[in-house]
Formats: C-alpha cells, structure tokens, sequence
C-alpha cells in the first residue's frame, strides 16, 4: 500500500543505500497511511481501468500484428491472430532482411543515446548543479533563455541547423545527431531542482574548508548525492534520443548512420516506392523490437526514476 | 562565456555569408557553356583512372548494375545511398545544394521535378557529353522529361505509360466488362458499387500524379512554360473532359477514399474492394511483392479512352538519372549514367523488374514476349510498348511542379471531402500555383 | 521569466549564499558553461541565423534582396498561418486540459491507495511514454483505418459505419487521442510523484478536522502540486504550440484532411521543404516562437500568483 517501497524490497534498499542516507528527506517518501487505511475501490479500479485499457490497446494491435506474416495483416482482425503464426519468423526476417541492416540501426541508435543521452545527462547535471549551488552573473537570465528558445518551432530551425552543420562537415556524422541531442530543457530544470534540495550547502561547506577543488566537491560531495535525480534525467533523455526522428531525417542520409526510427521510416516508405518491396509486417515487427528495450529499461530502473521525479517534481 | 560567444559570433557570420553567396553563386555558369565537350576518350580515361562516385537513388534494380558497373571497371566504387523516395529526396538534395556540401554526383530525379533543376542551373548540361545523339533510342514521353529550354539535363531511367490493371476476378463475377472509355469505366463502377457496396472500381483520394496524368491523356495541356515565363490553365477542353467525367465518380462516392501505398491500399488491391488501377507500367512489381494474395486475379487492359476508339496514352511516374552540378567527377558519373539508362545496365534493371524507357528493350520480341505469371501469364509488356508509344511528347511540367504538387490536396484535396467541385479546386490549385510562381519571380500568365 | 525557477531557488533561502564569502562568483559559469556552449551552438545560433534570414527575400529567379520587415508584414496578414494558430489554439484549449485532467485523476486515483493493483496501472499508463512518435503514430493510423484497421473492424463487428477518424473534421480529434495517448501517462507520472511528497501529517489533520477525501483533494493535495501542475501546463502549451510530428506521419493517410499549413510548425516545415521559401519560413518561425513564449509565460505567471 506504500508505493514502490513494499514491492521490491530487494531494490529499493540497493536504491537508498546508494546514496548513503544522508538525505533521507529525498527517498521515497515512507508515507504509511496505517491508520484509516483506505479501502479499495472495484469502482475507482474500473474507471482508471478504462485509461489503461486506452494506454495498452495499441501496444496490444503492435504485439498481435507482430505475430502475422505480411499477407496475414491484410487478412485478419487486428485485434486477434492469424492462423499463421509467424512471430519468430518476422523476428528473424527483421534482423536478416537487407544483409541485418536492422542491427546496424539498432547499435547507431545505442551509441546515440550512449553519447546523446549521456552527455546531455552530463551537461544537465553541472548545469543544474551550478544554478542550485552557486550565484554567478546571468544565473537568472540562463533558464528564461533556455525556455525561450525553446519557444521556436524547430522545423524551421532545421535549414539553419543544416547548413552550419554541413559547414562544419558534421552532416552525415553520428554528430549531427549527438550534438543536438545533447540539450535536454527539462533535463536542466529537473537537475536543477533535484539539486537545489538534494545538496546541503553545509556538506559542499566542509569539503571546500577541507581543502577540495571546485571539481572535487563536485565528483565527490555532490554526484553521489544527486545519483537518483541523474537516472531520471538520463532515462528522459534516453527516451528523447530514441526516439528522435526528425533531425536525423535532415541531417543523416547515409542509410549506415541510420537510428531505428528512421530506418523502420525507410521501411515503411518502400510500400511506395515503385519496384519497391512492401513489408509492413517488418515495420511492425521492428517497431515492437524498438519499443522493448526502452520498456525494459523503464521498469527495471522504476525505483531509481521515481525517487528522482518525487524529489523533482517542484514542492512547496 | 566570453569565448564561446566570439566563437558563436564566429559562426553565425560563417553561415549568414554562406547562405548569401549560395544563392548568389546558385545561378552562375550559364547555361553550362563552361563545360567542355567531354569526349568519349576523357570518358574511357576516367574510367581507367577510376574513383569513388556517389548515387542517391531509390530505384532497387540500381543495386545490381552499381555492382555490375563495379566489377566491369576495376578501380570504380559506386556509393548508392537512397536518400529517400521522390520528395524526401529533392529535400536533402535541396539542403546539400544550398549548403554546397554534400550534393551527390548522380542523383534519381523524377520527370516531374527535373524543370526546377534544369532551370536553376542546378544540374549539369549534359549536351557536351554527346547526350543529345541518344534521343533516338528513348521513348517519347521521357526524353521530353529530360530536356528544358534545348538542352538535355539527364538521361531517362524508366517510364511508366499508363495502362489500366483491373482485377478480371471481380469483373468475371459480377459480369462486368472491361471499359474501353472513361464513359464506360464510370458504367462499370457504377454496377460494380451497386453489385457490391464494399467495392469500388478505384481509389483516388486526391493524387496530383494522377490527375496531371489524365489530363495528360485528357489532351489538356494545363502548364506552358518558357523559360521564366509561365502559363497555368486549367480550363482547356481537355481539363473539362476530365472534370466532367472525375466529377462523376466524386459525386456518386464511387472512388475508394483510400490514400495509394497505404496499408488499407494494399488490402484492398489484394481483396478485391479496389478494383482497378489506372497507372504507370512499373506497377507490375509492386503487385508482386506487396498483393502476393491475389497473384492471378490481375490482368492488364489499355488505358481507357477519352473518344471511343482512341489510342492517347500518357506518362505516370518515371524518373531519370542526373548530375547536380556540385557533385563532382562528371566524366565518371556520366560514364554510370549511360551505362545504367542506356548501356548494358537497361537490361539488368529490366531482368529485376524495373519498366524501361529505352525503344530497344521496349520494342525486342525477347520484352514483348514476357509472359507475366502474376497475371495469368499475360503478355503485358505488348500493352505497355504500345502505351509508351502513344505518349503525346508536348506535355510539360511547372518549373516548380515539386512545390504545386505539395499543394494539390490543399486545394483539389478538398472536391475529395467535401462538396468543392473539381473544377474549383483545379482553380484554386491553379491561384496557389500563379501566386508562388509570382513570388519567386517568375513571370506568370493566368 | 524569472519565475519559472524552482520555488527553493528563486526565494533565496537562509542557508545561501552558498558560495563562501563572494557571492557572485564566476565559478559556477564553469559547470555550467558546458551547456551554454552547446545551447548557443543548437538553439542560439540557427535562432539568430533565421532572425537574419527573417530580413531576406530570396527568389528562384532574381535571387537575394535586403527586404527589411516585409516578412513579418506578411506574416501577419498571413490567412494561412493564423488559421493553423486558431487550429492548434483549439487543440491547446481541448486537448490540453483533457491530457492533463486525466492525468490529474489517475495520479489522485493512485495516490488514494484505493486502486487494486496499482503498480500495473502506473506502469502500464507510463508505458505508451517509451513509444516513439513515429511508431505510435504508425500504430494508430493502422487502427484508424475505416475500411481495414481496427476502426473499420469494430464497425463491421456492430454493422454499423464508423465515422472516419481522419476525416477532415475529425482529424484534429484523432490527433488530440494520440496525443493524449503519449503524454497523459507521462504527466500522470509527475503529478503523482507530486503528491508522494506531500507531507502525510497533512493529511492527518485534515482527517482529525473532519474533511472527506473530496476536500481534502482540492484543500490539499491540489494546491501543494501547483507547481508540477504549472510546469506540465507550460510544457504543453509549448508542446501544443510546435504540434508537427504526429500530423506529419500521419498526413499520408488524411492528405486532404491534413493540410500542409496545419499546424503552424508544419506550416513553417513545408513553407522551407516543400517551397524552398527558407526567408518567409524563418519570421513565421520566430513570430510563432514570440506567441509561444508570451502564453507559456502567462499560463506561468497566472498559476503562481493563483492562490499563492
């Protein structure tokens, strides 16, 4: 009845030890309503049922067509099976259709989010990390930039972007995606918050009186504390790296740099391509493969991006 | 900060002069008087010397003749990227070209774009290659697609005359006869509806390919274009015989309001429910791959007629192989280009499936000859040389045909779904056309 | 625009100054230095390169030419751009409350404690968060399908004709659900590790007053979130207002339905792709960027002073 803490207990402690229990007002929140404890309500279940019948819907149409040939999803119900059942036949077929470029799409699109989502995680940290602990000229005006310039629709930033980045010789690189990607907004203001109450002042205090650098009381004083708040921001940026579309689309045409969404994109387009082949049942297929693994990770580290967000979230 | 800002000042400057004198040295090197006549011999010596070209093409067969070409010329590496189908393509195109950087020595153009390239100068003239002695051996159609203002900007690839796939299965069950004529057509799916209610004799959901096609065929002749000078007309008798009829289909909701290369095209072509297309000869490919379920059920007719009896035919789809004018290494680029459109790389291409524009493949008995398992082992290729040879050759498109065309459902999208008439929207497809054409300086007649 | 720092930060607190004895320090340009650099590089530098552009014409015939603030006259006596902002104006209005309002309900549902098995709800509502745009979109144009996808389906399951979810009336609403779709299970996820925070002896005194579970909501609960509530507002004002990518997925299956000016950011999108009119795209660009900032600035400064 207490959130996550009762229902793995194996990694919520592996999630408190890690920060080492100094801020113990961070942690999920032991909120016990022990006395009074509310009843359950088949009502209430039923009605935030029907929002979850909404959220799984399509993800179920995904994994059933998964299963279908390319002739069994034009023939069947969407909602239930083929008689053939070719699910590990598309599996297969995905991975080895045009000599497997599938996986080549798939590891670009690791090293986008290894260096995309990390570094923007990076960035975020000791951006957020200066504006919680220290005051320096333009402190103020940096966020109120950074919203504002998000403010711009970003299509027509794309022709800019192109150009410089074609100048600079990074078009067609893993750059042009990494670049970019490496600014998260709400990475920043999360981390910024995070860190403006999971810091104590008097901790970076000692370190410095005992003699620590700047970077240090950094590395040592602050990360440890902040590890919570880093997973969520890294598991948001991941998110936005793997599924980033349109850059890529701009900046990338050598179909060897793809990531997963433009190649399942490519895939999709060969339907229309005259002399081109359909395989739709490889888009869907694919699409399922793309979606498992960010799913995965989103549940095994749920007790991580929780504490992080709970702590986030901004508070009176 | 004081770094990065000088840095970032830096950089802007770079790309504000860059996008300046893009477009101010766009337009230089008129009309390609600058290139040499490359002989045959430079061409047989960059062959020999050797070299790395890059190819941003969508077709598929073009895999094969890259590798062909490869082995024939040791020392020749053929980068194929497909940079994406048809738009998605002219956009990267475009950006590397205002970048100058980047731009492929060969690039896929479809007929339809190539005015916008010749006229900006974008594509090299391919005159000075020797390319003008080739017209014979194209068909008409196509090598009218290639050529702007007496100049011949790429060599054509594949064509696609027009011939009507119907599916005989649905004909023969509800007795229904192949129409010869757009009256008869509108006839048969009339009965095909009344007999079926889930069936149509078509889809069209606004498709301005389509529609420039049948006008084509229609005799309407909608664009005049003389260098920067521009005519845009849609009410030539040509564009009232193909309203008069089109409207019919409109109003009687006999066309399948399904977009073509959708999953639910696919579905439909395979079961029955769309059940003829009107279209460019390289259909016959993707009927194989993407309607397995339904191989046999397909035939080929003529393309129906405007007047009873009559043998007008036009061109849907198509594209050629060109060379933008950045890209660099012409002699080598040509060198593939003449061998994939008009050399040994015809007949592979046309072995995977692909339609040709060449007169030699069109006319042999071997291609005539072809029995096409998928449909019923009809001979299909006879009507389709026939189509490519009744292809009238004074049709042209907009210099900016890529633009008006993003613009079709916008205005005629809306005789599609709602109650416009498509006289309406060809006009107000016709005033958003005028008006780009105005403001970018082109001088447009109405 | 100060005020969309965090509370904590913007109201200096007892224990800062937290840098030793000199408070303003050019120290912490260093951490934070890094993403100003790459910031300037992505958002500042094309931001100012299109303002520059902004002042330009340039043509396919007759080239490049200073034209002053000609754009931005244009823009805005530009039919089509303002049609495409009342468009994603009434999305704003429709769908972000809609969003939000679920989102609200299934956190205050969870956070009750009177859901059975709660964790699968608050995973599985999270889970479409994870879907890339461009498969969501994929997933439901298939769905949409009259004829063939599930829509057509469940019509001929009933027999009766569904009505077309992208048709041109429609259309925006089938968006609004995709949408909705991606992002209520995100912004549910905030409100709810809102309310994890919210001190329970909060709650206890409300009990020992006498205040039901509705009171204690809007009493409560509601005013300790506001400012996740702002922050997911602000956020989806923006997110509204740069509407681009579900309708452009999902355009090859509504073409006539989905214009190519329909969203201000695909107006601007085809404006530099499909017209090449890179000058006129760039002022819609940074009007539109001006609008955003003004609304997601007010909704701001609106839901802090409220009650506060």
């Amino acid at each position: 009845m207490t959130g996550p803490v009762t229902t793995a207990p194996g990694r919520s402690a592996t999630a408190s030890s890690g920060s080492s229990g100094s801020m113990p007002r961070l942690r999920t929140p032991r909120r016990r309503h022990v006395p009074g404890r509310p009843r359950r309500s088949v009502l209430l279940t039923l009605l935030t049922g029907l929002v979850l019948l909404h959220s799984l819907l399509p993800l179920a149409w995904l994994t059933i067509s998964a299963t279908k040939s390319q002739q069994g999803l034009t023939r069947s119900f969407g909602l239930w099976f083929d008689h053939d059942f070719a699910l590990w036949h598309n599996i297969s077929e995905t991975f080895t259709y045009h000599d497997g470029v599938f996986t080549r799409w798939l590891l670009n699109t690791l090293l986008y989010v290894v260096l995309g989502a990390g570094g923007a995680t990076f960035l975020a940290v000791l951006g957020g990390y200066a504006l919680a602990t220290f005051d320096f000229p333009g402190r103020r005006a940096v966020f109120a930039v950074v919203i504002g310039a998000v403010a711009v629709p970003g299509t027509a930033l794309a022709v800019p972007t192109f150009l410089m980045f074609s100048r600079m010789g990074l078009t067609n690189t893993p750059w042009a995606v990494v670049i970019p990607s490496l600014i998260s907004p709400f990475g920043l203001y999360l981390m910024w918050v995070f860190a403006t109450e999971a810091i104590p002042a008097e901790l970076l205090e000692a370190a410095r009186i005992d003699g620590a650098g700047e970077t240090r009381a950094f590395f040592q004083v602050a990360l440890p504390l902040l590890a919570p708040g880093i997973v969520t921001v890294l598991l948001f940026t991941t998110v936005a790296t793997w599924n980033n579309y349109f850059l890529p689309l701009i900046m990338i045409k050598d179909p060897d740099w793809y990531p997963l969404t433009l190649g399942l994109n490519s895939w999709n387009a060969q339907a229309a391509t005259a002399g081109g082949e359909a395989v739709f049942h490889l888009v869907v297929t694919g699409s399922l493969i793309t979606i498992v693994p960010l799913i995965a990770a989103f549940l095994l580290l749920q007790k991580y991006w929780q504490s992080g967000l709970a702590a986030g979230s901004v508070k009176e | 900060m004081h770094k990065h800002s000088r840095h970032l000042l830096r950089g802007i400057g770079l790309v504000c002069a860059l996008a300046l004198g893009s477009t101010a040295c766009g337009g230089s090197g008129d009309g390609g008087s600058d290139h040499r006549a490359v002989s045959a011999a430079d061409i047989r010596a960059a062959l020999k010397k050797g070299g790395t070209i890059t190819v941003w093409a969508w077709e598929p067969t073009l895999e094969q003749v890259a590798a062909d070409f490869e082995k024939a010329h040791p020392g020749v590496t053929v980068e194929l990227v497909n940079a994406g189908t048809g738009n998605e393509q002219y956009k990267a195109l475009q950006n590397a070209m205002s970048a100058r950087k980047g731009v492929p020595d060969v690039a896929q153009i479809e007929y339809y774009a190539m005015g916008q390239y010749a006229l900006t100068k974008q594509l090299t003239d391919l005159g000075p290659f020797g390319a003008g002695k080739l017209s014979a051996g194209f068909s008409p159609g196509p090598w009218n697609g290639v050529k702007a203002g007496g100049s011949v900007y790429g060599l054509p690839m594949d064509s696609g005359p027009m011939a009507l796939f119907y599916n005989k299965r649905v004909f023969d069950k509800y007795r229904i006869k192949v129409p010869t004529t757009w009256d008869e057509y509108v006839d048969a799916a009339r009965a095909l509806h009344r007999a079926d209610p889930k069936a149509y004799i078509t889809n069209d959901a606004g498709d301005a390919g389509f529609t420039t096609s049948l006008l084509w065929q229609a005799g309407s002749r909608p664009y005049k274009v003389d260098g920067t000078k521009v005519r845009i007309d849609f009410s030539d008798q040509g564009a009232r015989t193909y309203t008069g009829t089109w409207q019919k289909l409109l109003d009687e909701k006999l066309l399948a309001p399904v977009n073509s290369w959708t999953d639910d095209w696919y579905k439909g072509l395979g079961d029955g429910t769309v059940a003829t297309l009107a279209t460019g000869a390289w259909m016959p490919a993707n009927f194989a791959s993407g309607v397995k379920d339904a191989a046999g059920d397909w035939r080929v007719a003529p393309l129906p007629q405007w007047t009873a009896g009559g043998r007008a035919s036009a061109e849907n789809g198509g594209s050629a192989l060109a060379l933008p004018e950045l890209g660099g290494n012409e002699a080598l680029a040509y060198a593939f280009v003449a061998y994939a459109n008009a050399g040994e790389g015809v007949r592979t291409r046309v072995a995977g499936g692909a339609f040709p524009a060449t007169t030699a493949q069109l006319n042999s008995e071997e291609f005539q000859d072809t029995g096409f398992p998928y449909f019923g082992g009809q001979q299909a290729n006879k009507i389709f040389a026939e189509s490519a040879a009744n292809v009238a050759d004074d049709w042209s498109y907009l210099p900016y045909q890529v633009y008006a065309n993003s613009v079709f459902n916008d205005t005629v999208g809306k005789a599609y779904v709602s109650g416009t008439r498509l006289t309406d929207g060809l006009k107000s497809w016709q005033d958003a056309s005028v008006e780009y054409g105005d403001e970018q300086g082109f001088t447009v007649e109405k | 625009m100060t005020t969309l720092q965090p509370r904590a930060a913007a109201e200096p607190r007892p224990a800062s100054p937290r840098a030793r004895g000199d408070r303003r320090s050019w120290t912490g340009w260093g951490f934070i230095g890094p993403f100003v650099a790459v910031f300037a590089l992505v958002f500042l530098a094309p931001i100012a390169y299109s303002v520059h552009l902004s002042l330009y014409r340039t043509r396919l015939i007759g080239g490049t030419a200073f034209v002053g603030l000609d754009n931005y006259r244009q823009a805005l006596r530009d039919d089509q751009f303002w049609a495409a902002l009342g468009r994603v104006s009434l999305f704003l209005c429709v769908q972000v409350p809609i969003m939000l309002g679920i989102a609200l309900l299934v956190a205050l549902a969870l956070d009750s404690g009177r859901l059975y098995g709660r964790n699968f709800f608050r995973v599985s509502i999270f889970l479409p968060y994870a879907v890339p745009a461009v498969v969501a979109t994929l997933m439901w144009g298939f769905m949409y399908g009259t004829r063939f996808g599930l829509v057509g389906d469940l019509g001929d399951a009933f027999g009766v004709p569904l009505p077309d979810p992208l048709s041109p009336h429609l259309v925006l609403a089938s968006i609004g659900n995709i949408v909705t779709w991606e992002f209520a299970g995100y912004n549910m996820l905030i409100f709810y590790s809102a309310l994890r925070v919210v001190p329970h002896s909060l709650y206890e005194a409300a009990r020992i007053d006498g205040a039901g579970q509705f009171r204690v909501i809007t009493a409560i609960k509601l005013p300790a979130i506001r400012g996740a509530l702002v922050i997911a507002t602000v956020f989806s004002v923006i997110g509204s207002f740069q509407l681009f990518n579900e309708p452009s997925i999902l355009q090859p299956l509504a073409r006539n339905a989905i214009t190519t000016d329909y969203t201000p950011n695909y107006y601007t999108y085809s404006l530099s792709f499909s017209g090449q009119q890179h000058n006129y795209s760039a002022t819609v660009a940074i009007v539109m960027g001006l609008i955003t900032m003004v609304i997601a600035y007010a909704v701001q400064l609106r839901g802090m002073r409220k009650g506060a």
